[in-house]
């Protein structure tokens, strides 16, 4: 089964953080990810992890499944850890051996290089699996809109994002059936040199194809007949207001960035 | 054309581009208000092109439809007629927009400019008419194939059509899903006196209809109500249409001189018909 | 050449919260000729059955046997085990991905690694079991034809493999009755031509009614019944209970038993139903 993807995965449980103006958490979430890069010593990542753990536990997120959207990053986090410890230069050699030589400053500069790109998924997983992919599309759209006067697409960008997040599971249940009908007639996906593999792939790339081909013209159509024609005299189902949670969580950013900048200013 | 009038297609053709042959030729029909007329056709037959028509997704090569009044080839008309006569298709995983239920029977809504506060309570009974509120904040991958096109149902209704057109919406799902659709659909007909043009190759769903046009080759080649068009087994077959067992039953029994009603539709019927003809004797 | 199913479940996602049990210890064997119906409601575990049965899915616990080599053996030539087994998935119009015909039917023979003339022979076969002209088809493209023509194509794809044993996953769904006819015939005259063994999944008992020779009942992951059909359509409340059809000939033969009326309590076709009443007729008729 291939439906372990939980970045752009909504997760829908009524809670604080799903609640909140999807335009405010999304400017919040670009706040984070400032603050991240703004943290420069262990007492900033604790208090980037606390801040991370307090705000998956209010948006009620299983922190397994939190966890799991690291998943697919595994290789690129180990590389980062070990180019960074193996490649930084330092002064303070903590271990050596054959042309090996890791320093205290490498070892640091690892730690935290992965640290911040851990944070960094954390922080825009809790984003996509607490703000319904459509809610998410309205705030850029809105964010977007001043744009328009440049003719920039806001609205068609925000609908084509929606309606790629609607048919990601669909396409994936289909790959599934696709290939597993293909190793019924002998189609063999695993072995083989590269060229070969990718060459296997057409028996399931094809009808991929076909079939995204055909959902994109029914798709059109029922669009169509059921009256869009565009962005414009469009109204919204979801509202968004600002509220007085919206202005609390922008408080509570202001004071993680402010904390951060502090203790980096008194601690380094 | 008169108040009651919802669909009146007069001498339509439709030619698809590069097509030799019409799709459609010189079909002529009239719908009234509150009628379910069944569309029974094998694939090809044009009438999924019927549907599109009566749609304004596609305009008459030849001829003139008018639906709720509108004339679909003028421009003008196009979102007046769509927002009257909705449209549910084939493949349910090909025509929700949106990743939530709710959002999606919103979108109609959305694009016609309704108000907010005026969407959320229309969203709700649509929900409620199709029963799915218990499903409003799911995401449709989750749902089963009769549940989606309910969900599409449910979109259409929310714009308050007078014509629900189903173009095959059945054709994709089990037979439960089917009943589940078919049972939704034909409430709403009855209870909001919704006009209903149910396009299908299902006889047993035809069966139910008020009226049935059956189309072959582009051209509306029989038209009645259930019990006129499927006593007609022969003719029926040559169509490559099913018709209902029990009236293929009854042509049977007539053909070895049975003089049995020919209309017989179901098995209650035929069950009254020998009763009938084969009184039980008393004495047992 | 047998299949035989031990105690076969199930379990996806096992050890998650979210694990079901999709089969739930299920035994039976299937014998070369047979013609066997699976029948059950959507959910019942029928599609999961049909993916263990050429080792698509593997067994949280039981076995599949072929022949009476097991299908996940360690030992086992599983590619070659399941070139025995055609298995023809629910809409494999949707698999098709070839330029023409011809080479999308030769895939499977492809893979088999036969030569060329031995492909060619099979694509041809094929194509006639299906009842698709090669001279007009084989060089089309499999995109230019009717949903009906299409699902033949993928079909015949699958028979070019030669498998002893055709599984199909509902092989009518979406087709209109002449598609629908097509395939059945075609289906028919793979079992008396050909003694090909053929399973089928479907949801529609009239088309069970005409074509197997058995029946297995699948609910909730379990075999509550494998007979012949006229054992299992003589229990319509079974069928009723677990949310299936019964055909209308036995609907009406049930419900004229209720009446009173002395028919035999086990006819499901048509046919027997039509003579059963011109009988009574005849009996009935004073003349």
């Amino acid at each position: 089964m291939l439906n372990n993807i939980t970045m752009g995965q909504y997760y829908p449980v009524d809670s604080p953080v799903h609640r909140l103006d999807p335009r405010v958490k999304l400017i919040l979430t670009i706040a984070f990810i400032v603050a991240v890069f703004l943290v420069h010593t262990i007492w900033g990542y604790l208090l980037i992890a606390g801040f991370v753990y307090a705000v998956s536990r209010l948006a009620r997120l299983p922190l397994k499944m939190l966890i799991r959207g690291l998943r697919p990053l595994r290789m690129i986090l180990l590389l980062t850890f070990l180019l960074n410890l193996f490649f930084t230069a330092g002064d303070t050699v903590l271990l050596s051996f054959w042309v090996i030589r890791i320093t205290r400053e490498a070892l640091r500069q690892a730690v935290f290089y992965s640290l911040r790109l851990v944070f960094l998924v954390l922080g825009t997983s809790i984003l996509t699996l607490t703000t319904s992919p459509v809610a998410l599309s309205d705030a850029l759209e809105i964010l977007l809109s001043p744009l328009k006067k440049i003719h920039f697409p806001a609205h068609e960008l925000a609908m084509m994002m929606t309606i790629a997040l609607r048919f990601i599971p669909t396409l994936l249940d289909e790959t599934d059936k696709i290939m597993k009908a293909q190793m019924a007639r002998g189609a063999d996906f695993e072995s083989g040199n590269l060229i070969s593999r990718a060459k296997s792939m057409i028996p399931l790339l094809v009808p991929l194809f076909v079939s995204a081909f055909r959902r994109a013209g029914d798709l059109a159509m029922a669009m169509e007949s059921r009256c869009y024609h565009g962005g414009e005299g469009r109204t919204r189902f979801r509202v968004l207001k600002l509220t007085r949670q919206d202005a609390l969580a922008c408080g509570c950013m202001a004071l993680l960035i402010g904390l951060i900048v502090l203790e980096g200013i008194l601690l380094r | 054309m008169d108040q009651q009038t919802r669909i009146q297609a007069d001498q339509v053709s439709y030619t698809y581009e590069e097509a030799a042959a019409p799709a459609l030729s010189k079909a002529s029909v009239t719908i009234r208000e509150g009628e379910f007329v069944a569309v029974l056709g094998h694939n090809g037959s044009g009438k999924s092109t019927l549907a599109k028509l009566l749609n304004a997704l596609y305009v008459p090569t030849e001829g003139k439809i008018l639906v709720c009044g509108f004339d679909t080839a003028q421009d003008s008309h196009v979102w007046e007629i769509r927002r009257r006569a909705g449209m549910i298709f084939q493949n349910p995983d090909n025509q929700i927009v949106a990743t939530i239920v709710k959002e999606d029977v919103a979108f109609g809504l959305e694009n016609l400019g309704v108000p907010t506060e005026e969407m959320i309570p229309r969203v709700e009974s649509a929900l409620a008419a199709v029963h799915m509120s218990r499903f409003a904040d799911s995401a449709p991958h989750m749902l089963s194939g009769g549940q989606k096109q309910r969900v599409a149902v449910a979109g259409i209704l929310a714009m308050e059509p007078s014509v629900l057109i189903a173009d095959e919406a059945t054709a994709m799902l089990d037979p439960s899903g089917r009943r589940e659709v078919l049972d939704t659909v034909r409430a709403l007909n009855r209870q909001k006196g919704i006009t209903v043009v149910w396009i299908t190759h299902f006889m047993e769903e035809a069966a139910e209809a008020d009226r049935i046009l059956v189309i072959s080759d582009g051209q509306i080649v029989s038209e009645g109500t259930p019990r006129e068009v499927f006593p007609h087994v022969d003719r029926m077959r040559e169509l490559h249409l099913d018709v209902p067992r029990m009236t293929a039953l009854a042509a049977d029994l007539r053909r070895e001189g049975m003089p049995i009603r020919e209309d017989v539709l179901t098995v209650e019927e035929m069950v009254k018909e020998v009763e009938r003809l084969c009184p039980l004797k008393s004495a047992t | 050449m047998s299949i035989e199913v031990r105690h076969l479940t199930h379990t996806y996602g096992e050890g998650s919260a979210l694990s079901t049990v999709a089969l739930n210890d299920i035994s039976f064997t299937i014998q070369e000729g047979e013609f066997v119906g699976i029948v059950g409601h959507t959910g019942s575990g029928k599609s999961t059955l049909v993916q263990h049965l050429n080792g698509l899915l593997k067994p949280t616990s039981g076995q599949v046997l072929v022949d009476g080599e097991d299908l996940n053996g360690e030992k086992v030539n599983r590619r070659v085990l399941r070139q025995r087994i055609g298995l023809v998935f629910q809409y494999p119009e949707y698999q098709l991905f070839e330029e023409t015909v011809a080479k999308d039917i030769a895939f499977g023979p492809k893979n088999q690694g036969l030569s060329t003339a031995k492909i060619d022979a099979r694509v041809h076969h094929a194509m006639e079991s299906v009842h698709l002209d090669y001279q007009k088809y084989a060089e089309k493209s499999p995109f230019e034809l009717s949903g009906g023509q299409m699902r033949r194509v993928a079909i015949a794809g699958v028979l070019a493999m030669a498998p002893k044993v055709l599984i199909l996953d509902e092989p009518t769904a979406g087709l209109d009755p002449r598609g629908r006819d097509r395939i059945l015939s075609m289906l028919e005259e793979l079992r008396d031509r050909e003694h090909t063994t053929i399973l089928m999944v479907s949801h529609s008992m009239e088309d069970m009614a005409r074509l197997a020779t058995r029946l297995l009942v699948i609910a909730e992951g379990k075999l509550v019944a494998d007979d012949t059909p006229r054992a299992v359509f003589a229990r319509p409340d079974l069928l009723t209970r677990i949310g299936l059809d019964v055909p209308e000939a036995a609907k009406l033969c049930a419900a004229l038993r209720g009446k009173g009326y002395d028919l035999p309590p086990d006819l499901y076709r048509m046919e027997e139903v039509r003579n059963a009443l011109l009988a009574l007729w005849k009996g009935a008729d004073p003349c």
